[in-house]
């Protein structure tokens, strides 16, 4: 049913629906309306979208105050200023005031694209990780947005959702449903594991069925949460395919391949291998240059599962 | 509605009592931000006393007026007005920073019960505040919202990103206060990076301000009376004050941000605040 949809035009008509049947649903933009799409929502409900301009310290300000007042406000900017530029904001207003403000940022990683390397966020999800009762989802494709969204609605604390707004592709069945914490089996294996979030689906799927090839059965789980992280679906993966390859549009530090090291190293140690950008910044480029230039394409993916595999003890 | 001579006694006298609380609070743990405390005692007197609508009982109540010390660090100023309002035991004043405490150095929504905001990371209370007049214009509920900041904290980038935000929305249901006490950690506010002319910039942000002596509980009082009635703008108070107001060994000094104070020290204080105190006919202490 999203199938030909950006992500951003589904974003804005399902938050659209939630609106209106919960008015304490608020949408704060910083002069990037367009870009994230909310304009169909401005249209909707005219009162019910605050424009702050180009001020994200205060975006989070006042996304605190009207939370700390009951609204459940949805803040949006770039993932590169959704969290670095308004950091300490998010911090104490949102995190450790324990406020519900949802914080949607567009553009992970390497899909910010010909916005080049001030507006390239890998260490978004990674920083925001360290905050106290911060939750991380981020949605493969509309589908998977459209099951979570009424659970970061609905849940009590704040969210930060990492959204490819422009990303058109549906790899979800429309009656699909996902739970915010829980990692989703995409196909099941006993040789390898491969965990993957967001645009690292698709080249992850892809590596799967060249290995299928090969006579290799990987187990693919979608990591679309990346806090709270789903520690029991992790162990159980490390026990039975013994090797992990963790796929990420990120830094390979601090987040999904960090994460998911973590809860081995201490469970069930196994080797963990991490594919995504690794430790520097980003440069103009499409998305498919940049993924070739990073090795973070689905060879790559099947290249570090033999690593993987090799080194099982 | 100004007040009677009896109104302002009665406020004169509990500013009296909250400045000796805040001695003895601060005076017991040995150190504190006692400067920035003192400074806001008439403030939050006129405030808590006269102006605000709210419960002590209820203090989640949800048509209850709003208060946000963006300047957290004064928090030990507002926790001893929200003990004698009788939201928390008074007792509690004794626990100021002690393990486990709910009266943390800066104020914390979740530790303190009638702490409307956290703040502490300055100007963050500021531009939540703004936030909360936003919520409550859109609830109409009649809430309105009052905040304080320091004048170290304006030199923050986003006080001035929220005043132009508040400005631009008209948003008359929130009340600020700035405690121009003139002094910062490091020194004077006026030499390290002046705010003047203050009360321009805040008219040019599109503010209805009010420039008074922030120890005068009248001239409070009505500038507090006055922004209540005034349409379409948000208001600003400026209170001209001095930092660390009413007491022999931090008025008027740059270190009493956060000061080391004596046994000595804080009781002769609160014994000099308690006979210019008395009342000439009563020997009623508090």
């Amino acid at each position: 049913m999203y199938e030909g949809l950006e992500m951003r035009k589904v974003y804005a008509e399902l938050l659209i629906e939630h609106a209106q049947k919960d008015d304490r649903i608020v949408l704060l933009e910083a002069d990037l309306m367009s870009s994230t799409g909310t304009k169909a929502f401005k249209e909707r409900f005219p009162d019910r979208l605050i424009n702050v301009g180009v001020a994200e310290a205060n975006l989070m300000g006042i996304s605190a105050g009207l939370a700390v007042m009951g609204m459940i406000p949805f803040a949006h900017s770039f993932t590169a200023f959704a969290t670095r530029r308004a950091f300490d904001q998010v911090t104490i207003s949102i995190a450790y005031s324990r406020l519900p403000v949802k914080i949607g940022g567009a553009d992970p990683g390497v899909s910010a694209e010909l916005n080049g390397g001030t507006h390239m966020s890998f260490e978004d999800a990674g920083i925001m990780r360290n905050l106290p009762g911060m939750t991380i989802v981020e949605p493969v494709d509309s589908v998977q947005l459209a099951a979570l969204l009424p659970q970061v609605i609905s849940h009590p604390g704040p969210v930060y959702m990492r959204l490819h707004r422009k990303n058109k592709e549906v790899l979800f069945s429309p009656d699909r449903s996902f739970t915010i914490g829980k990692i989703e089996t995409l196909e099941t294996g006993e040789d390898v594991t491969l965990i993957c979030s967001g645009m690292m689906v698709k080249q992850s799927l892809k590596a799967s069925e060249i290995l299928r090839k090969e006579g290799v059965r990987p187990r693919v789980l979608n990591m679309h949460t990346l806090k709270p992280v789903d520690a029991t679906t992790i162990i159980q993966a490390a026990r039975e395919t013994g090797a992990i390859v963790v796929a990420e549009n990120h830094s390979v530090l601090n987040a999904w391949g960090s994460a998911v090291a973590e809860v081995v190293s201490e469970h069930c140690p196994v080797p963990v291998f991490r594919i995504g950008v690794q430790d520097h910044f980003g440069e103009v480029g499409k998305s498919d240059f940049l993924m070739e230039k990073y090795h973070m394409t689905a060879a790559d993916i099947v290249q570090a599962a033999y690593s993987a595999m090799d080194k099982k003890r | 509605m100004s007040m009677d001579a009896t109104q302002t006694n009665a406020l004169v006298s509990k500013a009296n009592e909250i400045r000796r609380l805040i001695l003895e609070m601060i005076g017991k743990l040995g150190v504190g931000h006692i400067g920035g405390s003192l400074s806001i005692v008439e403030a939050l007197t006129v405030l808590y006393y006269k102006h605000m609508t709210v419960d002590p009982q209820n203090p989640l109540w949800e048509k209850r007026d709003r208060f946000v010390l963006s300047k957290g660090h004064s928090g030990p100023g507002l926790y001893a007005v929200l003990a004698d309002k009788g939201y928390f035991p008074r007792s509690w004043l004794d626990t100021l920073n002690r393990p486990n405490t709910n009266l943390p150095s800066h104020c914390d929504r979740l530790k303190t019960p009638g702490i409307d905001m956290t703040a502490g990371s300055l100007a963050q209370g500021f531009s939540a505040a703004v936030g909360m007049a936003l919520a409550a214009r859109m609830q109409g509920q009649g809430v309105r919202v009052y905040a304080l900041i320091g004048d170290g904290e304006s030199q923050e980038g986003q006080i001035w990103e929220a005043a132009m935000f508040a400005g631009n929305h008209g948003l008359d249901n929130l009340i600020a206060f700035l405690d121009y006490n003139n002094m910062q950690i490091d020194g004077l506010v006026s030499e390290i990076n002046s705010l003047e002319p203050v009360a321009d910039k805040w008219r040019a942000f599109g503010w209805n301000v009010y420039s008074v002596d922030g120890h005068d509980i009248v001239a409070i009082d009505s500038a507090l009376t006055l922004g209540k009635r005034f349409k379409g703008r948000p208001t600003m108070i400026i209170l001209n004050t001095t930092k660390g107001k009413g007491a022999f060994f931090s008025e008027g000094k740059v270190s009493s941000h956060n000061m080391v104070v004596t046994d000595e020290q804080w009781r002769e204080a609160v014994e000099r605040l308690r006979q210019e105190g008395e009342p000439v006919t009563s020997g009623e202490g508090r």
